[in-house]
């Protein structure tokens, strides 16, 4: 499924929508630890956390991730949507807890499985 | 191992025939910064051609020393060579050196503040990272003068 409609059906707020706006995404992972991610993401992959500082921009770029979405209603600090915007790098947010996020993420069929 | 001591991992191999050097500097305690090295670096690689595979693990590396620095030094000279046959990243730092190598290699341990730790660092797992993640990797230390990380990565 294209991010575009991920975002739509699964009622995410957008932030920012970046280069990986029109392309497939079928994988996610969640995580706050950020040695973490960087050792496991996976490119055109869909990353869950609660971090909401700049930081998070450069770890989705430097792994090509398809996105961040950001749970629990956080919402980014401004030089996190500055560098969103910089990278182009799609930055989302859910109302919903990472657990939450991650059952209905599954039912559009984004995968945890590589 | 004593304070002050240093510990050096497997012999690597010289980079006397790099195609490309480029040295890079990181501000210690920028965190608005963090990682714009990392990037300049995986921009160069790419437009070496190298693998997707191996940058993919050269950011791994990267990313992880950078933040290193970013979080304990006070700066630190990056040097990227790539020769014909690997990617070497050496990252030298001015900072408080390792008292314990043995210690900072143990996945779990962090000297990391609470401030670091609520940003999603120090959870003790980036040394270990590195050196997983890297073909060879050594580490020397001098406490009160800084930390050398030298990492190679075997181009296929």
């Amino acid at each position: 499924m294209k991010l575009k409609d991920i975002v739509e059906k699964a009622d995410l707020q957008v932030f920012h929508a970046g280069e990986s706006w029109e392309q497939e995404t079928g994988l996610g992972y969640v995580g706050d630890l950020l040695s973490d991610v960087i050792a496991s993401g996976r490119k055109d992959m869909l990353w869950i956390t609660i971090q909401v500082h700049e930081n998070i921009v450069a770890v989705a770029s430097l792994k090509d991730l398809a996105g961040i979405i950001l749970a629990k209603g956080n919402q980014p600090h401004d030089d996190t949507l500055t560098a969103a915007r910089a990278e182009n790098i799609t930055l989302l947010g859910s109302r919903l807890n990472a657990y939450q996020l991650i059952e209905k993420l599954i039912g559009l069929g984004v995968s945890g499985n590589a | 191992m004593p304070p002050g001591a240093t510990s050096k991992g497997i012999v690597l191999s010289e980079s006397v025939d790099a195609r490309f050097r480029k040295l890079f500097s990181i501000e210690g305690g920028n965190f608005q910064a963090a990682g714009s090295v990392s990037k300049q670096i995986k921009m160069i690689l790419k437009q070496l051609s190298i693998d997707n595979d191996l940058i993919w693990r050269a950011m791994i590396v990267a990313y992880e020393a950078e933040m290193n620095a970013v979080l304990y030094a006070r700066s630190c000279e990056v040097t990227l060579s790539v020769s014909t046959h690997c990617v070497s990243l050496q990252f030298k730092d001015r900072g408080p050196g390792i008292p314990d190598i043995g210690l900072a290699m143990t996945e779990g341990y962090s000297t990391a503040t609470r401030e670091m730790r609520e940003r999603g660092f120090g959870a003790g797992l980036g040394l270990p990272n590195m050196k997983k993640t890297a073909d060879r990797f050594s580490i020397e230390s001098v406490v009160g003068e800084g930390t050398t990380l030298q990492m190679e990565l075997d181009i296929p």
